[in-house]
């Protein structure tokens, strides 16, 4: 009984608040609707015994993607007021095709419910396992048969990572003030940068 | 206790994120940072279909492929975002319904 009302918890939760994802007024409230919708979908996968994407999806999505989000729309000096201008206009359309793919969706979801698909069974190699815990199954998959998507992905990040520092990098004006040259103060010497004076009593220095 | 929730409500719940991410799309045209947020919904709805799949089937390639998909998901967002900012340098503005600088 428990998980019936667990699951329509987080299922009401997570489309309400991709509802209010897409209708908020302000970029920053949509963002925080966005890290709510995460946290409820990890609520799902949890449910369904799938507690490593769970973590990954809260730490992945909440901890990285949506911050960064959330840093952008902060940063950017937008008005987003006259954004919403458009609102109105779209929304017949809208509304027309995500009537016409929610009744593809049931349509597909419909035949399945008839039973005119099989959906087979799991091989031997990736078949769930009740003797280990999900994150210790899904280790030995990803270190052993899949090792190559692994590092892939890997390499996806990488590339991403690299391609948003060489988009967003903005070389210095040269003679910027406020601009540490590193080189430039180790290079100093003593003897450019100090003079020995020994004024007389009462005549001071010129510097 | 699973024979009541069944891999169709899991379906369902896909299949309206994945509509209200379509929807957002359209209704927020000028806005990019909540088209890219819908995108997000979007990718979300498919990982709970994936998910869903892996778990009532007892096959768990669908739980390492919604990893693959939560892995271009942050790369997407990374890449998006910087675009958007660069592209708010340049004009100002980041209103996207009229970008047709490279006439595609």
């Amino acid at each position: 009984m428990i998980q019936v009302l667990a699951f329509y918890l987080f299922a009401a939760l997570v489309v309400a608040s991709a509802v209010m994802v897409i209708m908020a007024r302000n970029p920053v409230h949509s963002v925080l609707w966005l890290i709510l919708a995460f946290f409820n979908a990890a609520g799902l996968m949890v449910l369904v015994g799938a507690e490593f994407i769970a973590m990954l999806l809260v730490i992945v999505y909440v901890g990285a993607v949506a911050v960064l989000f959330l840093f952008v729309v902060m940063m950017l000096d937008i008005d987003f007021a006259a954004m919403r201008a458009s609102f109105i206009k779209n929304f017949p359309l809208g509304i027309a095709i995500a009537l016409v793919l929610l009744a593809e969706l049931g349509l597909g979801l419909g035949a399945y419910g008839a039973g005119g698909l099989e959906l087979g069974t799991a091989d031997g190699a990736t078949a769930a396992r009740s003797d280990v815990s999900n994150i210790e199954a899904i280790g030995a998959l990803l270190y052993g048969p899949y090792i190559v998507l692994f590092e892939i992905a890997g390499i996806i990040l990488l590339v991403a990572m690299i391609g948003a520092i060489v988009l967003t990098h903005r070389e210095p004006k040269p003679g910027a003030r406020g601009r540490q040259d590193i080189g430039k103060q180790i290079r100093r010497r003593p003897e450019e940068a100090t003079v020995m004076k020994n004024p007389d009593i009462g005549q001071g220095v010129e510097l | 206790m699973n024979e009541i929730i069944g891999i169709e409500h899991y379906l369902v719940v896909g299949a309206i994120l994945f509509v209200l991410g379509v929807l957002g799309i359209f209704l927020n045209r000028k806005n990019v940072i909540v088209i890219l947020m819908a995108v997000e919904l979007i990718l979300l709805a498919v990982n709970i279909n994936l998910v869903a799949f892996s778990a009532f089937m007892g096959d768990l390639v669908g739980q390492i492929f919604a990893m693959m998909v939560l892995t271009v998901a942050a790369a997407e967002a990374a890449i998006g975002l910087a675009i958007l900012v660069i592209y708010y340098r340049g004009r100002g503005t980041i209103a996207v319904d009229d970008v047709n600088r490279m006439k595609g």
